[in-house]
């Protein structure tokens, strides 16, 4: 039988005779008898590891959507960027894959470099004074953001635009299920949040998406100014990629920033791991959940990196702490490090430009077919909503055996959640990255108006 | 010198060196990137964006080489300790061998290129994964059902409290309070409180397991439930698990198991039928995914059949020959932005099927085996903080070392990296003095075990001999003990902060 256990017969033997036992089942013989299993789990015999990895090659051949067999032009929070192989190659070391969380700082100085990095970077793209060493992701982000919030104002009542992903609205509602918020949301009208007359009393956060779940690069100086003016944060769910090109969130006032940092050098994946981006200002540093790192010194005077502020965290503070998370997503954090420093400034800005390009490309020759035009003629960059003549769903499934991944149905995704749409049942959201061919688009243009007519 | 067996050379370790910072390896008009061919003519981004949202400078990233950010992370990797350099006995934190086959999976074009939002038609592959794993994950607990979105322990934890609250909810039963022993991981009680009760604490007694009495005198009809994790934090069997959980079903409350010492129990005893009506997983101790420096992790949740209709969703489902979403009748909803941490999952379904039930049981009873021998072998030199036999881990104390030479728990562990090997948990749970938890797991050798034995005598007897010399360690690290007062005092928490 295969497994990865080191003992011999000898050593169990003589192991158990040490301990004056003569069987492992000894070892169990303080748990009341009557809980102790007579029979095997019920699960499938052990296989070799050549018959494992066939069958996860069966199955990972049953996935039609992955990219040998489909291209793929699906965004709506998760994104086909370019990986390159010194970044998976990096990304995937055994010193960072097997390592644990640095407690012990003076033979962990590679995580926490890298994490310290990776915070430099996040905190220059967001425009913000810190940002932490990673959330489980962009939706998760933006629970501890209204945690923050609370903490800060002392209120409860959250106020989200309509243009937020609707999932990470669904998350933020199930967890508000234990804290008690408020969720106010916010309509769209023209695929931007519709500000007017949105009572703001009370408020303890304001929450816009900088590009929206539709695409459409929405205002964030006047909903941050709209925060301040009633005493609440201003907190932005940035896409990291358009951050390439746009001004950063921070130069608006925000007051913290999530994103998902999928982009940043994580394979699309089926949606996990991904990397919840966070950052805030000093001024709510006491607040900040989950971990940070810090620099110091030794006692010989050398620089290094520990993880501080401690007493925030749960393992210190119990059921006062700023969060309950203690695992993060540092290896995301640390791909994404490397990812970046692989772009450099010129590479993140050129990743966002030809991606904008080529959506732009992309929805003009798609807005020429009949009956297909674009939901929003505000502003957008990489990603933007189609209004189609028939049902997205059924483009995306007629499409995709044509070997194109047209997009994400609207009402697909947003599983029940207003989008700020009218029959977002014929609504396709489009992403377009700096990996399209004008050859891709050519042909998802023909094949699109083979579909619609 | 490696040893037979596996025992990583003392300080191991290169990377004594000081490593620049990639900002400071950076030279303007250095680049790594390079981008396909697209075809696509570039556009002017003042003709689409409104000025005012346009960057003025791009953002102020690091300017280097492929070859520079090499070298760079390549000296930072040597630079930290892992599990495939070395022995990391690091109690409740279950750092076994991960197996490669895992991380072969990962790699599979056909699981990883997969964009999650697709209609279920286009991913019935992950579908299976991801139902054979929900019910592999329920056979190993004996529960009815299980949900696979929460990215780490901690969420499982909150998401289970969330599905207490809905249980009792749907009851319309107002219930204020879970109860948590004093041992319990500070996860636990952070939980509780975002789930919108309050913790009581329960005592441990002398013997380091529940006291029974205390925690029946703090029952009553305002308590939503307990949380318990069984082995305890002190690695010991909760034996009075029946009585406790009749006591607590007796007034209504519900029994959250925190699985963070699985790995004790696999094929031996499980958590369905110890009374337990919610359970969550940590996939990166008991099923060996690795830990990637503090995370991802992967924490999913089972449950007893009256709390199903409650779990996250959308769930995979079985349905005749094929797969699809669904969402159970009255879901908390989701609790991840998409369907939790998916590479991680393969990962711990490759480990199930390699291992199969016999397999599984067989780690459990290594770990324990090992956990018990290294106890035992250390009696005389660092005593079990519990008379108790312990489970997959072991605490000991050094108050005894303390007392007679100064030396405190934290000096042995940063003395036994100057060994060659990780520390153990230091000074949890809370309720031992000078605590030392060391969990050998299953993988590790005898001779390993044997090897981090001489290493804690020859620490001891140094601490007698030289109780400074062992303060001062370790000396051959990457960086020696750090001013962690002045990391907090002064934060300087990203580069721009460094020179401002």
């Amino acid at each position: 039988m295969a497994d990865y256990l080191p003992h011999t017969d000898t050593d169990l033997r003589e192991m158990l005779a040490f301990l004056g036992l003569e069987s492992l089942d000894e070892l169990f013989a303080h748990i009341p008898e009557a809980l102790r299993l007579t029979h095997a789990l019920a699960t499938p015999e052990g296989l070799s590891e050549p018959d494992v990895a066939a069958r996860f090659q069966d199955l990972a051949a049953l996935n039609q959507a992955r990219s040998s067999r489909t291209v793929c032009f699906a965004g709506a929070g998760a994104y086909d960027h370019t990986v390159p192989p010194v970044v998976t190659s990096l990304g995937s070391r055994s010193e960072f894959v097997t390592a644990y969380t640095p407690y012990q700082p003076e033979v962990a100085q590679g995580v926490l470099q890298a994490v310290f990095e990776y915070q430099s970077m996040v905190s220059r793209l967001f425009g913000l004074e810190v940002a932490n060493a990673s959330l489980y992701d962009g939706a998760t982000g933006l629970v501890e953001a209204l945690n923050m919030a609370h903490g800060s104002t002392g209120r409860s009542r959250m106020v989200i635009s309509q243009g937020v992903h609707p999932h990470w609205r669904q998350v933020v509602k199930t967890f508000a299920r234990g804290t008690g918020y408020e969720i106010v949301e916010v309509p769209l009208v023209n695929g931007v949040t519709d500000w007017s007359g949105v009572d703001l009393g009370e408020a303890a956060a304001v929450v816009v998406a900088y590009p929206n779940v539709l695409g459409a690069i929405e205002e964030v100086g006047a909903p941050m100014n709209l925060a301040h003016a009633h005493g609440a944060l201003g907190v932005v769910c940035a896409n990291p990629v358009a951050l390439g090109v746009l001004r950063s969130p921070g130069d608006f006032g925000a007051d913290v920033v999530v994103g998902e940092g999928q982009p940043f050098g994580t394979a699309l994946s089926f949606g996990g791991p991904y990397l919840g981006l966070f950052a805030c200002t000093m001024e709510q540093i006491r607040r900040l959940p989950g971990r940070i790192v810090g620099e110091t010194l030794d006692l010989e005077g050398r620089r290094a990196f520990v993880t501080t502020l401690r007493a925030r965290e749960q393992d210190i503070r119990r059921e006062k702490a700023t969060s309950n998370i203690c695992s993060n997503q540092t290896l995301m954090a640390i791909t994404a490090s490397i990812q970046l420093s692989y772009l450099g400034p010129r590479g993140l800005y050129e990743v966002a430009a030809r991606s904008a390009a080529g959506a732009h490309h992309l929805a003009a020759r798609l807005s020429e077919i009949p009956g297909v035009s674009l939901v929003s003629d505000a502003p957008f960059l990489h990603e933007f909503a189609l209004r189609l003549p028939v049902s997205a769903h059924r483009v995306v499934h007629e499409m995709a055996a044509e070997g194109l991944l047209a997009g994400v149905a609207l009402d697909h995704l947003s599983e029940g959640e207003s989008c700020g749409v009218r029959d977002p049942e014929t609504v396709l959201l489009v992403a377009v990255t700096e990996k399209r061919t004008r050859e891709e688009m050519d042909s998802y243009v023909d094949v699109m108006k083979k579909v619609v007519a | 010198m490696s040893q037979p067996g596996g025992r990583a050379a003392s300080a191991p370790l290169m990377g004594r060196e000081i490593e620049p910072t990639i900002f400071e390896l950076s030279s303007p008009g250095r680049s790594a990137y390079q981008l396909r061919t697209t075809g696509v003519e570039a556009l002017d981004l003042t003709s689409v964006v409104p000025g005012e949202y346009v960057r003025e400078e791009p953002v102020r990233l690091p300017e280097v080489s492929e070859r520079d950010l090499v070298g760079h992370v390549t000296r930072l990797s040597h630079r930290q300790f892992s599990v495939d350099l070395g022995f990391y006995p690091l109690g409740s934190c279950t750092m076994k061998y991960n197996p490669k086959i895992a991380d072969w999976v990962t790699g599979l074009e056909g699981l990883n290129s997969v964009h999650p939002g697709v209609p279920s038609e286009l991913c019935q592959g992950w579908l299976e994964l991801m139902v054979d794993l929900e019910e592999r994950l329920c056979a190993v607990t004996g529960m009815a059902a299980a949900t696979l979105q929460p990215a780490a322990g901690a969420a499982g934890e909150l998401t289970g409290l969330l599905l207490m609250r809905a249980y009792h909810e749907s009851r319309h039963d107002q219930r204020r309070r879970v109860l948590i022993p004093d041992s319990a991981h500070g996860t636990n009680p952070a939980s509780v409180t975002l789930g919108g009760y309050e913790v009581t604490t329960i005592p441990s007694g002398p013997d380091g397991l529940v006291d029974v009495a205390a925690l029946k005198a703090a029952l009553g009809d305002d308590v939503a439930g307990i949380m318990l994790t069984n082995p305890n934090t002190a690695g010991l069997f909760e034996e009075n698990i029946v009585e406790i959980a009749e006591a607590v079903h007796g007034v209504g409350g519900l029994l959250y198991y925190d699985g963070a010492n699985l790995n004790a129990i696999l094929g031996v005893v499980r958590p369905g039928d110890m009374g337990f009506d919610i359970v969550h997983m940590n996939l990166h101790k008991t099923f060996a995914t690795p830990h990637g420096g503090g995370g991802p992790g992967a924490g999913p949740v089972a449950v007893a059949e009256h709390l199903a209709p409650f779990l996250p969703g959308p769930q995979p489902a079985r349905e005749g020959d094929h797969f699809v979403w669904r969402s159970p009748e009255h879901s908390i909803g989701r609790v991840h932005g998409w369907h939790g941490n998916a590479l991680v999952l393969a990962r711990a379904l490759a480990y199930i099927e390699v291992h199969g039930g016999d397999g599984l049981r067989r780690v459990a009873e290594r770990a324990v085996l090992n956990a018990r021998y290294l106890q035992a072998r250390l009696a005389d030199t660092l005593p079990a903080a519990y008379e108790g036999p312990c489970m997959h881990e072991c605490v000991l104390t050094a108050k005894g070392l303390k007392d007679e030479t100064g030396v405190r728990g934290l000096d042995v562990a940063k003395a036994l990296l100057e060994h060659g090997f990780h520390a153990p948990t230091v000074y949890f749970p809370l309720i031992v003095e000078e605590a030392l938890m060391f969990e050998p797991t299953e993988t590790e050798s005898r001779e390993t075990i044997d090897a981090l034995v001489d290493a804690l005598r020859s620490i001891a007897e140094q601490s007698v001999r030289d109780p400074d010399g062992v303060r001062a360690a370790p000396r051959s690290t990457p960086v020696r003990r750090l001013d962690e007062a002045r990391a907090a005092r002064q934060l300087v928490a990203t580069e721009d902060a460094a020179h401002r």
